[in-house]
């Protein structure tokens, strides 16, 4: 077989690769497109309707209480994560950590990225049982900003690094202090922490594991932060095995508002990033 | 300000990561006041190392140790309870690579003078960002659109805000390492021509590898070889009768320094050596 026939092969694979998984994720978006488009379309106010008292039996009212219970779980979780992550992507770069105790510290971030999702499920779990709470919203916020934590913090943290170091000579040639100077090569890794941001609350919002048994899976309406909710993923594993052919229908809307929530941030993100791209360096080219 | 604001005494700066080196072997120069000052000499021979270390600049890097000190207007730069900020508020210095602070064209200009507190009113900030615009002949080109990102400027026009951002700060000197050796030559020759009409209001201490850059600009000369200073003269001396041999090899023998030093037009020199990228006459003999 000659180089240029090598070549060729190579790139048919690559291409068939690509072709493969387009093909599973238009898949994807087809069906939760046409049969939760289908729900939505024939009654849109079941994503703003409370559930009815027998709502997982018979789909009475709609799922607002998992819309809202997504939104007050990752809300919430996503801020506190991303303050702490923030917060340890700066103090891992070199003028507060050496390049030995960052990268220790990273190895150990990436770690937990990898962790499985129910592990933190069942590490709040295990706090709730020891303290003698109940699963509720609170416990969910936990769980789900562990899980944030070293998404946002890899992003950010990759984000700092990439930011141009001549940002931080002249801000410090200026007479800035350390502080003022990283608040410079914050903004200038802007788009990096922003993209951070959003991976985070999107990578929050799909998660079930961890909530599964930390907020209590209620079928009400949220009442408070120390009383049982539900988010949409687990509401769509509930519908999903449903015996009543309604509620399953509910499923694929619920998947479809999840969808559309999680592209319309990163539609959002490309929107901010580029907004702060163009004051970056290198930004006029 | 005495005649020499800046001066230094036996300095030594050490890179103590993997490998020791001795980048910067006791040197003891003095910078006049008014002039500006280059620093010339091959590559890797502890020009920027130097300079860095006049105002503490080296500090931000890991593995980096120092002996002997620094005066400025008598002053010890090392030996004082002064924070290192305020010691770089008053020697400024301007990066090799023109880069804009990811802020407005405005806010480029305003950031020293908002982290030091210098002015007084939102009208104070605007002049002082106009008066310092001027300065590096930046405001006709920038006056319409203050607002617009630094970075959207050409990379001429941001070393000159870079300028007109260490000015603003009211450094007693300034320290510019390489200042055009990323520009085009027609952007080089306009931050040239900045630098040229700066120099009778501030002391400036400029580090280049082009010694053609050195004869247009330069008052004085400071060669610098393997972190030692061979030789230091005012620019006539230094390139006409050269004392030392090292700096005779270097330059390529006695060479005459032809320059109008009062002229306002551009230099008379090609345009192509002004980034000191061009393989001027002398340039690579080291």
């Amino acid at each position: 077989m000659n180089r240029y026939m090598t070549q060729r092969l190579f790139g048919i694979a690559v291409r068939a690769a690509a072709l493969l998984v387009v093909g599973v994720l238009l898949l994807v978006i087809g069906v939760t497109v046409a049969r939760g488009g289908g729900v939505l379309l024939a009654d849109p106010s079941i994503v703003f309707t409370p559930p009815g008292s027998r709502y997982m039996l018979e789909g009475t009212g709609g799922f607002l209480h998992a819309v809202l219970g997504s939104l007050f779980i990752v809300g919430p979780a996503t801020v506190v994560s991303m303050v702490a992550a923030v917060s340890t992507a700066v103090y891992l770069q070199s003028d507060y950590s050496s390049r030995r105790f960052s990268d220790g510290v990273n190895m150990f971030l990436n770690v937990l990225w990898g962790t499985p999702p129910i592990v933190y499920g069942v590490f709040v779990l295990t706090i709730i049982i020891a303290t003698g709470a109940q699963t509720s919203l609170f416990f969910g916020i936990i769980a789900i900003a562990i899980f944030q934590y070293p998404i946002m913090t890899r992003y950010t943290d990759e984000a700092l690094r990439a930011a141009p170091e001549t940002v931080r000579e002249s801000t410090y040639g200026l007479g800035a202090t350390r502080f003022e100077s990283m608040r410079m090569t914050v903004r200038a890794a802007a788009p990096g922490v922003i993209a951070g941001l959003v991976m985070g609350f999107a990578r929050g919002i799909g998660d079930a594991a961890t909530v599964l048994f930390t907020t209590g899976r209620s079928t009400r309406m949220p009442g408070g932060l120390f009383e049982a909710a539900t988010t949409l993923p687990v509401l769509i594993f509930d519908q999903a095995m449903s015996f009543n052919a309604e509620v399953r229908s509910h499923a694929y809307a619920a998947a479809f508002v999840l969808t559309s929530v999680v592209l319309g941030l990163i539609l959002l993100s490309k929107l901010l990033a580029g907004r702060y791209a163009r004051y970056t360096p290198g930004g006029n080219r | 300000m005495t005649d020499t604001p800046l001066t230094t005494d036996q300095l030594s700066v050490t890179y103590t990561g993997d490998r020791e080196i001795e980048a910067v072997k006791g040197v003891s120069i003095g910078f006049p006041a008014n002039t500006l000052t280059t620093i010339i000499g091959p590559s890797g021979c502890g020009k920027s190392t130097l300079l860095k270390s006049l105002n503490r600049l080296h500090e931000i890097q890991e593995n980096v140790t120092i002996d002997g000190d620094v005066l400025l207007s008598g002053d010890s730069v090392y030996n004082t309870d002064v924070p290192a900020p305020e010691i770089r508020k008053r020697i400024g210095y301007v990066p090799q690579t023109p880069t804009a602070l990811p802020v407005s064209i405005y806010e480029n200009v305003a950031y020293g003078l908002r982290i030091h507190g210098d002015y007084e009113s939102k009208a104070d900030l605007d002049e002082k960002v106009e008066t310092y615009l001027r300065k590096v002949n930046l405001w006709d080109e920038v006056a319409d659109r203050l607002d617009a990102p630094g970075a959207e400027l050409s990379t001429g026009q941001i070393q000159r805000l870079c300028v007109a951002r260490s000015l603003a700060v009211e450094p007693d000197v300034l320290l510019c390492d390489e200042v055009t050796s990323a520009l085009d030559p027609v952007s080089a020759e306009s931050v040239e021509k900045t630098l040229k009409r700066l120099k009778s209001e501030y002391t400036i201490i400029l580090v280049t590898h082009s010694m053609a850059q050195a004869r247009r600009l330069a008052d004085e000369v400071v060669f610098l070889y393997l972190g030692e200073v061979i030789e230091s003269n005012d620019v006539r001396s230094f390139f006409e009768d050269p004392q030392q041999e090292r700096t005779k090899a270097f330059i390529g023998g006695p060479t005459p320094v032809n320059r109008e030093d009062n002229a306002t037009g551009p230099t008379t020199t090609p345009p192509t050596s002004a980034g000191g990228e061009g393989p001027a006459a002398g340039d690579d003999k080291q």
